[in-house]
């Protein structure tokens, strides 16, 4: 067989079958369900999805190999003013739905590269705190940096012992005089030693436990601020997940946000925000990994015919497409709800969106790899790698067992609260 | 221990006579101070440790069934799926070259060989050659009957053109059963067994693929231009080629679901130290419900699929028809093995995700159970014919 063979399957741009969206026919063809997206809405779509196809798709390989942070694809995002989907007009974004509008940008993105679409949605997440608790002079210095893709941010809570249980974290921020000192060690931070602001979760009052964390904004360069290891990973490798070393690390009091004590408070609305994001993340996944699979089943022949003409293959794709668009119609109701204002929490819809979809896609990737048959079990082609890259959504932003127990304890009325220690 | 009643002459499954018993310590003391240390670099390089080749054939574990006059360990089918299972707890990347050795490449010989050809290649399995097992192509998968490889009568021999895809342990192969056609126009019917030996002119092992998971376990191109081959190297009947494929992997596929509970098992194993060890919320992870449902579930699965795994060897053995239960357990398998790899990476959180910790490696080994020797639509349309007929 000729070595040419091998590569069917694979998105190849401008191919006949596959059209510059990365999916496997032309979009004439194909129904796509309204979800009634305004035209900011599809033109931030458009704009990611040229993006995904121009920048992320033809360098997802490579970077998943070296590991690499891919700065240049980030200057692009930055240059077609990417990032100012994260940010309100006042402070040099877009505003508007800003959760829909960072879900359909992760969704597009990670549909090309889930490990890329982190360095903006890991930068969605380091700036919410910010918009969240931040005052006028904190978001003024720190938003349009962030909106112009000049600086990425990132958010750090977890540590080595304190990971589903957030309450047990250790790092200390202890005012002295004019600044907080802060002292411990944050891990697996997305975007660690690559981006330049940090939302840290800190005790400023140890004595109290959670109720005496406070959320800093910590910059990059701040004496006695360093990076650990870089993370070596199953998936999304392109994506940089390090330590923060704390020593001794004097940050300003003007960086707190918010007030002292109400870090968790800060955390757990911030998580709201963002959970939708990891679901997109993960539906984008599903959805790149479906896309590759109904191409592949249309050109692969077996017993001469394609094997799409086999109704088990068949009945695996239909299984596949319903799921995918099941967590879609989930996470866009949930982002809607939450640029709504609407006052009702949306804590447990959060949960869901987030659980959902990443089981989601861990089902769907690896179907694809099944329908790629030993062809997906190699690195040679792209499925494989949005299998590695899916299992991350099931667990960090909170594992989907803790997402479980999070939904349990809001339908059985019990007051969730990251204070809460025990069961 | 009582005495098993009169009433029940049947022994469990899961009860193991002494020589299995044997087997079974021998292996995971083995696989415990020798493979473990070796199986992150070994992942990580994509590489098998040449100096475990050895220590394999001096174990025994290289010749399960082959006689005992041979140099083998004159031991039974079973003994080999014990042996899968017990290597794959700790490398499953390392049993499959263990595997394709005993499940595939002698057990065809075993029973398709020349007596010949037995005294010829049996001795040299037990002591010191590696076999590889050759059917794939790039144009044929699941429909293997297709093959493109072609053999043609020259003289007192054959010459062999063709190329082979995703073959297990053709680095460290020396001896390959190779399926080519000798007469496409008979379709299937032309499908020929050889014995081609590493080293024959026109003969060569190409690239290396890049996988996944059981990356440490060598997958290599074979390429092969006008390879001459005696007639004596034909393994069974000319034109009956489809018979030693088929029949061959029905056996192997009860290897691989062995390959798969040990892995699960290893996944298991290491979930259950973690859990105990973790602390989150004041007390070991290990005193939450949830987490006590997971590995419930997980242990629940594993068991399941073991006695389907040790029923289909043990009807091989005693000369019954096992076909469906091997589909059955291969299937099963593999399933339960994806799903308890995910989940332990789960329990692990964070740490599950690195590659510090030996589950992520796991869940990735685990998905090739459903797809080599028979990807899982496969083995759901052969229970389905039989099912139907």
């Amino acid at each position: 067989m000729p070595r040419a063979q091998r590569r069917i399957g694979e998105a190849e741009p401008g191919s006949v079958r596959t059209n510059r969206h990365g999916s496997h026919r032309d979009q004439g063809e194909r129904e796509v369900l309204d979800y009634g997206l305004t035209e900011e809405q599809q033109a931030i779509r458009e704009l990611a999805r040229t993006i995904a196809d121009e920048q992320v798709r033809p360098r997802a390989a490579e970077y998943d190999v070296t590991g690499e942070f891919p700065w240049p694809v980030v200057k692009k995002m930055a240059e077609v003013d990417l990032f100012a989907t994260l940010v309100p007009e006042e402070y040099g974004g877009l505003g508007g739905t800003m959760t829909m509008n960072m879900v359909l940008a992760t969704e597009e993105i990670s549909k090309a590269c889930g490990g890329i679409a982190l360095a903006y949605a890991g930068t969605a997440l380091g700036a919410l705190p910010i918009l969240i608790a931040g005052n006028e002079e904190q978001k003024e210095r720190f938003l349009p940096q962030v909106a112009t893709g000049e600086r990425l941010c990132a958010f750090a809570i977890t540590e080595p012992e304190a990971g589903s249980d957030a309450g047990g974290i250790r790092t200390t921020a202890l005012r002295d005089g004019d600044h907080y000192v802060l002292n411990g060690t944050k891990q697996w931070i997305t975007n660690g030693g690559d981006a330049e602001i940090y939302t840290v979760v800190a005790l400023t009052n140890p004595q109290k436990g959670p109720r005496g964390a406070s959320v800093l904004v910590v910059e990059k360069d701040t004496p006695g601020f360093s990076f650990g290891k870089k993370e070596d990973k199953m998936g999304i490798r392109a994506s940089s997940t390090r330590e923060l070393i704390f020593e001794d690390c004097r940050v300003p009091v003007e960086n707190l946000l918010g007030r002292e004590g109400t870090g968790f408070i800060t955390a757990m609305k911030t998580f709201d925000a963002s959970r939708p994001g990891v679901g997109a993340q993960a539906l984008g996944i599903a959805q790149g990994a479906l896309d590759l699979a109904v191409g592949y089943s249309l050109e692969r022949r077996q017993f001469g015919h394609p094997i799409s003409s086999f109704q088990g293959v068949r009945f695996m794709l239909a299984d596949m497409a319903m799921k995918v668009e099941a967590a879609r119609a989930l996470i866009y109701a949930v982002s809607r709800h939450i640029d709504s204002g609407a006052r009702a929490r949306p804590t447990m819809y959060s949960a869901m969106s987030k659980c959902f979809a990443g089981d989601m896609a861990m089902e769907v990737t690896t179907d694809a790899v099944q329908i790629f048959g030993g062809y997906g079990y190699m690195r040679d082609y792209p499925v494989e790698k949005y299998m590695r890259d899916a299992k991350i959504t099931q667990i960090y932003e909170g594992t989907n067992q803790i997402q479980r127990d999070e939904i349990g304890k809001i339908l059985i009325g019990e007051h969730v609260s990251g204070q809460r220690r025990g069961r | 221990m009582s005495e098993p009643s009169p009433a029940a002459p049947h022994p469990a499954l899961t009860t193991l006579s002494e020589e299995e018993e044997m087997f079974r310590k021998a292996i995971r003391d083995f696989a415990e101070s020798e493979i473990a240390p070796r199986v992150a670099e070994m992942d990580r390089n994509q590489t098998f440790d040449t100096d475990l080749v050895p220590q394999l054939f001096e174990l025994g574990l290289m010749g399960i069934e082959v006689p005992e006059e041979m140099g083998g360990a004159g031991s039974t089918f079973f003994t080999s799926i014990l042996v899968v299972e017990e290597l794959s707890r700790v490398d499953p990347a390392v049993a499959v070259l263990v595997d394709v050795q005993n499940t595939l490449f002698i057990n065809a010989l075993l029973r398709w060989g020349s007596d010949s050809q037995k005294e010829r290649f049996l001795p040299r399995m037990a002591a010191d050659t590696v076999g590889a097992y050759a059917l794939s192509e790039a144009g044929s998968g699941s429909d293997a009957f297709a093959l493109a490889c072609r053999a043609t009568e020259d003289g007192d021999g054959w010459v062999i053109t063709g190329q082979k895809l995703w073959i297990t342990n053709g680095n460290e192969a020396d001896l390959f059963i190779i399926f080519a056609n000798v007469n496409p126009e008979a379709g299937y019917k032309g499908i020929t067994a050889f014995l081609v030996e590493r080293g024959t002119e026109g003969f060569t092992v190409g690239k290396k693929e890049d996988k996944l998971g059981i990356r440490a376990s060598s997958t290599t191109e074979l390429v092969l231009e006008n390879v001459r081959v005696p007639s004596e190297n034909v393994l069974g009947e000319v034109g009956k080629g489809y018979r030693v494929a088929i029949e061959t992997l029905n056996e192997g596929r009860i290897g691989i679901g062995a390959q798969m509970v040990g892995l699960a098992q290893g996944a298991l194993d290491h979930t259950v130290k973690y859990v105990k060890e973790r602390e989150q919320f004041g007390q070991p992870i290990a005193e939450f419900q949830g987490v006590q449902f997971q590995l419930a579930q997980m242990a629940t699965q594993i068991e399941a699929a073991r006695l389907m795994v040790y029923n289909a060897a043990r009807l091989k053995d005693a000369g019954k028809d096992f076909v469906n239960p091997a589909a059955m357990a291969k299937l099963f398998s593999a399933q339960i093995a994806q799903e308890v790899a995910s989940a332990a990476v789960d329990l692990f959180g964070g740490y599950g995700f690195t590659r510090e910790y030996p589950v992520e490696k796991l869940y990735r080994d685990a998905k090739i159970g459903s797809i080599y020797e028979g990807t899982s639509n496969m083995q759901l349309q052969t229970i389905a014919r039989i099912l139907l007929k």
